[in-house]
């Protein structure tokens, strides 16, 4: 009841962690698993830049205690690509759109609308909108970005949510394109 | 160490909660873990959100109930909610947004009982009925008498809410619901209205308004009720509704609104709800 190990599936991988259940998602997942991706905006639930998928649905991890975490599925903006046949990494769609399009600028908020509009997406959720901008706002309404206007933001989601071409290779250390 | 028990069943969560009295019981989070790495820890935790029991919507031929730990996300889209009492599922709608509808629940916003809780105006004019467990039993308190005052309510320190049945409104029944913020999303309210306005042969027969903001808690304005009672629903029964209701509010000016603005809001919310109610087939 005490102490007792916490065990979760975080992207695929079984983990076992000893720490207070009283401990955040987000921090056990920082701090603990060195999974920084994810980062802190508010630490109130208001920003969404926390943003993880717990069994599959968008939460924010600062409003999840660790207890509550045991036997279930964790997915953070680390867990979004995937590996290829030939080893090599794939963005999703929703990853590949953001970077093409330059829909970040300081890159706090970028993980988790990474992560909720990828649900967005594999869910279909902007399927048969009548106004599809409208409805990534309405549907990515607790991610706030405080630098940029959200316009390249939608756009990357409106590509990612067209497209279902294949990932672009990913980059070198030196940032160039690998052929 | 912090202590942490998942009940799976609503027996066990009660046995919990009576054996741990000091104990956090926690649900979705979204009031309780606010800043929490800034807080001490609770002596322990009840964590209830593995009690299948607590979680679901069911109805029979006069009442829908929805069991505590069901979340907004279940709420906004359950075709019962939508079908019978929409101004339940647009509130849900509107709370927060994506990451905290799927994480919160309707037990928490009524025992969180926050002045600016979203869904309580809707249950005042929605007339629910609350069940609460404990040890010593089952009973059933209508939510208009479960608030005392600011965050404070009858529940006793052994019960949990077990769930929130509603009322199928009668045939007749104008439902209405607005929430004035910020922005539509993420921000807390300034004021909310609530209303179920029952029209019969041209006249209203009685209207409940709930309110949100603009009292130490969720309140019904009975006086602008009663103003609206017996009258047709149009612009002069708002006008009256308007005047009933300055009397009897008292709305504070801090840090999201202002005493005036409220009460002007509030007003012209009713009066709006009043003579829609007259447009209606």
């Amino acid at each position: 009841m005490t102490a007792a190990p916490i065990r979760f599936d975080v992207n695929g991988v079984a983990h076992s962690v000893e720490v207070s259940p009283w401990k955040r998602l987000l921090d056990v997942l920082r701090d603990d698993l060195r999974l920084t991706g994810t980062k802190e905006g508010c630490g109130e639930g208001e920003c969404g830049a926390c943003t993880v998928l717990l069994d599959g649905v968008p939460v924010n991890s600062c409003l999840v205690a660790a207890g509550q975490c045991d036997g279930r599925t964790v997915t953070t903006v680390e867990g979004l690509a995937r590996r290829g046949g030939d080893g090599e990494t794939m963005l999703h769609a929703v990853q590949r759109e953001l970077v093409e399009r330059g829909g970040a600028q300081c890159g706090i908020c970028t993980p988790g609308i990474a992560v909720c509009a990828a649900h967005l997406c594999d869910r279909g959720a902007l399927a048969g909108a009548a106004d599809p901008r409208a409805r990534v706002r309405e549907l990515l309404a607790g991610n706030i970005c405080r630098c940029t206007g959200y316009q390249l933001i939608v756009d990357a989601v409106i590509a990612a949510a067209a497209a279902a071409v294949p990932a672009l290779p990913p980059t070198d250390d030196a940032g160039e394109r690998t052929p | 160490m912090t202590g942490y028990l998942r009940p799976a069943t609503l027996a066990d969560a009660v046995a919990a909660h009576a054996a741990h009295p000091d104990w956090m019981v926690l649900a979705g989070g979204t009031d309780l873990m606010v800043n929490a790495n800034h807080r001490s820890a609770p002596p322990g935790i009840v964590d209830l959100c593995g009690c299948a029991e607590l979680r679901g919507i069911v109805r029979d031929a006069d009442t829908i109930r929805i069991a505590a730990g069901t979340t907004w996300l279940d709420i906004i889209g359950h075709e019962w909610v939508v079908a019978q009492v929409p101004i339940l599922a647009a509130a849900a709608g509107e709370i927060g947004a994506l990451q905290i509808q799927a994480r919160g629940t309707i037990g928490g916003n009524i025992v969180t009982s926050s002045p600016v809780g979203d869904s309580l105006p809707v249950l005042l004019a929605l007339d629910a009925t609350l069940e609460l467990a404990s040890p010593r039993g089952r009973r059933d308190v209508p939510y208009r008498s479960f608030t005392t005052g600011y965050r404070t309510t009858v529940l006793a320190a052994d019960e949990l809410i077990a769930a929130i049945t509603i009322p199928v409104p009668a045939a007749g029944t104008r439902l209405a619901w607005r929430k004035v913020g910020t922005r539509a999303a993420q921000s807390i309210s300034k004021v909310m209205a609530a209303a179920a306005i029952h029209v019969e042969h041209g006249l209203i027969s009685w209207a409940r308004f709930g309110l949100g903001a603009v009292a130490e808690r969720p309140i019904r304005a009975a006086a602008a009720e009663a103003a609206a009672t017996g009258r047709p629903p149009d612009a002069d029964t708002g006008r009256a509704v308007a005047v009933a209701l300055a009397d009897e509010i008292r709305p504070i000016t801090d840090v999201r609104s202002a005493a005036d603005y409220r009460l002007e809001v509030a007003q012209s919310l009713l009066m709006r709800f009043v003579i829609n109610a007259g447009k209606l087939p």
